[in-house]
């Protein structure tokens, strides 16, 4: 791997930031290269948020990224405005328990998770966004679990929260092979 | 590989924070801004725990005359803003160099003229390297181009405010201040006593003690034209040592170039990867990122090679820097522009895309 | 062996002044620079000039000072304050600096309840820049901005600072004197020390209001300046004290 840039996108409250920040915690403990850059102003606050993560064996050139190897999609916006983003070849992670359309190209890999109904299913409904960053992870291979586990243990879900990690961690795991 | 620092991951705005207090600035006045206000944020929240004293100003005026007053007093004090702030700051910046006190002075830079937008800019580059402030003055101005820069910088240009007695600015960009990188941070220089701070700085306003033979004034008055042209000229003797001593610029592959791309700060990333995208199609790019703004790196482009058909600067502005390039240049190779503003921001394929395309008609 | 009965205060640098005959600057430097002196505070103390012309402040007293930009001088000494919070701190400021330009400064200083004092010189006019209307030139009082007299319709009425000054929680000393009697300059002095002695005790921000002369640009003589002063300023700014501690509290 060289560089691989992913680009989380949905609305404010999906946990697009703490996906984000996840991994790149969890490339900064793998000792590689990463930068996190998220949209900001007033779109933060209820509205669309997105944030871009590069994850390199180099030093990362541009925090600005115009092709991505995997768009995760949150919610519909989110899927029409950047599905041309991605790589051809790439990965295009739609959440469908939102998103009731389906995706125009061919040229790229699709997987359908529905967020929802999964993490419900594994009795934790706020453990949404990690099931598709679980999935995230699995398909691009960009971190691995176990650093991915320590972000949630010293970062992620400290204090009071920690008690969340083990539920964290199966809807995580819930597309380990 | 060994690595002897562990490195944090931090917000670009809260590592620039970390950075001047480790630095040894412990005192910082500051207004609420965007994109810059968890600067403000982070002082007020880590400042007194260590010592240091944080004050919110009662808008950007204030702030930077309490910077001067804390400066004159002697104290070691960061302030930070973003485009407007530091416009309404300049009044204080002008003051500041006549009087010869030291400060650092931070813009996390947004798109203008006016309010602008919030979104990131690099239009106060004349405002910052042609001095916004009224009379003759200089500061140095430095452009970090990764949060580890940033940090390094502002960690350094503590120092550098107080052995030149003269401002230093960071400028910086929304994208540096929002964006989070793995950093090395340095280690924390101590905060200096206010009991210690006549033998540091002789010059400071501390109340003399017993002997008023040891009476201080600082001050930018002179109402004798002669005196006054006197001071000018004093302190542009240190400017001219500071554009010998203070020159700083990064360059790749300048010597052998089709064409020399030219940018600075994050933009300078972006055209990085834009040189690797013609390298690709069979154009090889330089790249020249000038790291002091002012003084500009003139001397980088000397080394530019007789293969060079044009050189490109590459900006968030409607062309600001794009004056010292061709001041670099000369007549010798014909320089263009490749931009965006307004906050809009380029992509790598975008730069290479228009680089090749400038090149194609001057080729 | 002769006693004197009166010396140059030591507070004060052995310099002619630049003031205009019958200007009271000159009374208003002595008595803050006397008091310090007599209360041995003078070499822990910082002063702040303001723009005006006691820009020059630093030239005639005897104290570590510092310029500031116009209006500016309340923000400057809240910086000096956090630097050396051992310290005597002031602005000396005249009513352009203080009451026009400087008014964002002045109040949030107050507000903030900053432990400096500041020596307010009001004379009703600009004196440096000529003589053009300030904000607490009288109604009806010519002025080369105001040159049939100030109208309260076309630039409103004249601010009494003292008194806005005295609503903000964070001054805990407020009074307003006058340079133009001995009996007055005696009780002026008073509000100096008081004013210090608050400061020294850490209790808030505290503020005396000088009602200060301009034979030059109000166009009266020296003696007839004083005369002006008690006849038409006293009536619209009254003295005494408008804020104490024990009212703060």
């Amino acid at each position: 791997m060289s560089a691989a840039k992913l680009f989380f996108a949905g609305s404010g409250g999906q946990g697009i930031i703490l996906m984000g920040q996840m991994v790149t915690y969890a490339a900064m403990f793998e000792g590689k290269n990463t930068t996190y850059y998220p949209s900001y102003g007033p779109e933060m606050r209820g509205g669309t948020a997105n944030c871009t993560v590069i994850v390199s064996d180099r030093e990362v050139a541009s925090p600005i990224i115009y092709e991505t190897d995997c768009l995760i999609a949150m919610n519909l916006p989110s899927l029409l405005k950047f599905e041309s983003m991605v790589k051809p070849g790439g990965v295009l992670l739609v959440n469908t328990s939102i998103i009731d359309a389906k995706p125009a190209r061919t040229d790229i890999r699709v997987l359908e998770v529905p967020t929802t109904e999964l993490s419900r299913e594994l009795g934790n409904p706020r453990g949404a966004n990690m099931i598709m960053l679980g999935a995230a992870i699995r398909a691009t291979g960009v971190v691995n679990q176990a650093a991915i586990e320590r972000v949630m243990r010293e970062k992620a879900f400290t204090g009071k929260k920690a008690e969340t990690i083990p539920a964290n961690i199966k809807c995580f795991e819930y597309f380990k092979v | 590989m060994s690595n002897p620092v562990e490195k944090v991951l931090m917000k670009g705005n809260e590592a620039f924070a970390e950075a001047a207090i480790r630095g040894g600035a412990n005192f910082y006045f500051g207004y609420p801004i965007t994109p810059q206000s968890e600067i403000p944020e982070f002082m007020s929240r880590e400042l007194p725990k260590r010592g240091g004293v944080f004050l919110q100003a009662e808008s950007e005026l204030g702030a930077i005359n309490m910077a001067y007053g804390a400066g004159a007093a002697g104290g070691a004090v960061f302030i930070s803003s973003s485009s407007p702030g530091i416009a309404l700051m300049q009044e204080g910046m002008s003051f500041l160099c006549s009087a010869e006190v030291p400060l650092v002075a931070l813009n996390v830079s947004r798109g203008g003229p006016g309010i602008g937008g919030i979104q990131p800019g690099q239009a106060d580059y004349f405002q910052a390297t042609r001095g916004g402030g009224n009379g003759d003055y200089r500061i140095p101005v430095f452009a970090p181009a990764s949060i580890q820069e940033a940090v390094d910088m502002l960690y350094e240009a503590v120092d550098l405010a107080k052995t030149w007695q003269n401002p230093v600015m960071v400028f910086a960009d929304g994208i540096m201040g929002q964006m989070m990188e793995p950093v090395a941070l340095p280690q924390q220089r101590p905060f200096t006593d206010s009991k210690d701070i006549r033998a540091e700085k002789p010059w400071a306003v501390t109340g003399y003690g017993n002997d008023d033979a040891n009476k201080n004034v600082v001050k930018s008055l002179r109402m004798q034209p002669d005196d006054l042209e006197r001071h000018v000229e004093y302190l542009f003797e240190k400017y001219r040592r500071a554009e010998k001593e203070l020159c700083r610029a990064e360059t790749h592959d300048v010597e052998e170039a089709d064409l020399v791309l030219v940018a600075f700060g994050t933009v300078a990333r972006i055209t990085r990867e834009a040189v690797e995208i013609l390298a690709w199609r069979g154009i090889k790019a330089g790249l020249i990122r000038p790291i002091s703004l002012w003084p500009f790196p003139h001397g980088a482009f000397d080394k530019i090679g007789a293969r060079t058909r044009v050189v490109i600067s590459a900006e968030l502005s409607m062309g600001q820097m794009i004056e010292d390039v061709r001041l670099a240049v000369g007549k010798r190779i014909p320089v263009e522009l490749i931009h965006r503003t307004g906050g809009m921001i380029p992509t790598s394929l975008e730069i290479a895309d228009r680089a090749e395309k400038i090149y194609g008609e001057v080729k | 062996m002769r006693t004197p009965v009166f010396e140059y205060t030591k507070g004060m640098c052995r310099v002619d002044t630049s003031y205009c005959p019958g200007c009271t600057h000159g009374i208003a430097h002595r008595l803050i620079t006397e008091t310090l002196f007599e209360m041995e505070l003078i070499g822990e103390t910082i002063g702040v000039a303001p723009i005006g012309c006691s820009v020059q402040a630093h030239k005639f007293m005897n104290i570590d000072m510092c310029e500031s930009a116009h209006g500016r001088a309340p923000a400057v000494a809240s910086g000096i304050r956090r630097v050396h919070p051992d310290k005597v701190v002031f602005t000396y400021q005249g009513d352009g600096d203080l009451a026009s330009i400087g008014t964002a400064e002045i109040v949030h200083a107050a507000a903030r309840g900053e432990k400096f004092t500041t020596f307010f010189i009001n004379n009703c006019i600009y004196g440096m820049t000529g003589g053009q209307m300030a904000p607490t030139t009288l109604l009806g009082q010519r002025s080369t901005t105001s040159q049939d007299g100030r109208r309260r319709e076309q630039a409103g009425a004249p601010i009494r600072v003292s008194e806005l000054i005295s609503t903000l929680d964070g001054a805990v000393y407020v009074e307003r004197v006058a340079l133009d009697t001995p009996a007055h300059i005696r009780k002026a002095k008073q509000a100096v020390k008081k004013a210090i002695e608050y400061q020294r005790a850490g209790l808030g921000f505290t503020f005396v209001e000088f009602l200060s002369t301009c034979p030059t640009n109000w166009g009266v003589t020296p003696s007839n300046a004083m005369k002006w002063l008690a006849d038409n300023m006293i009536t619209y700014y009254p003295l005494g004290v408008l804020r104490t501690p024990e009212v703060a509290k």
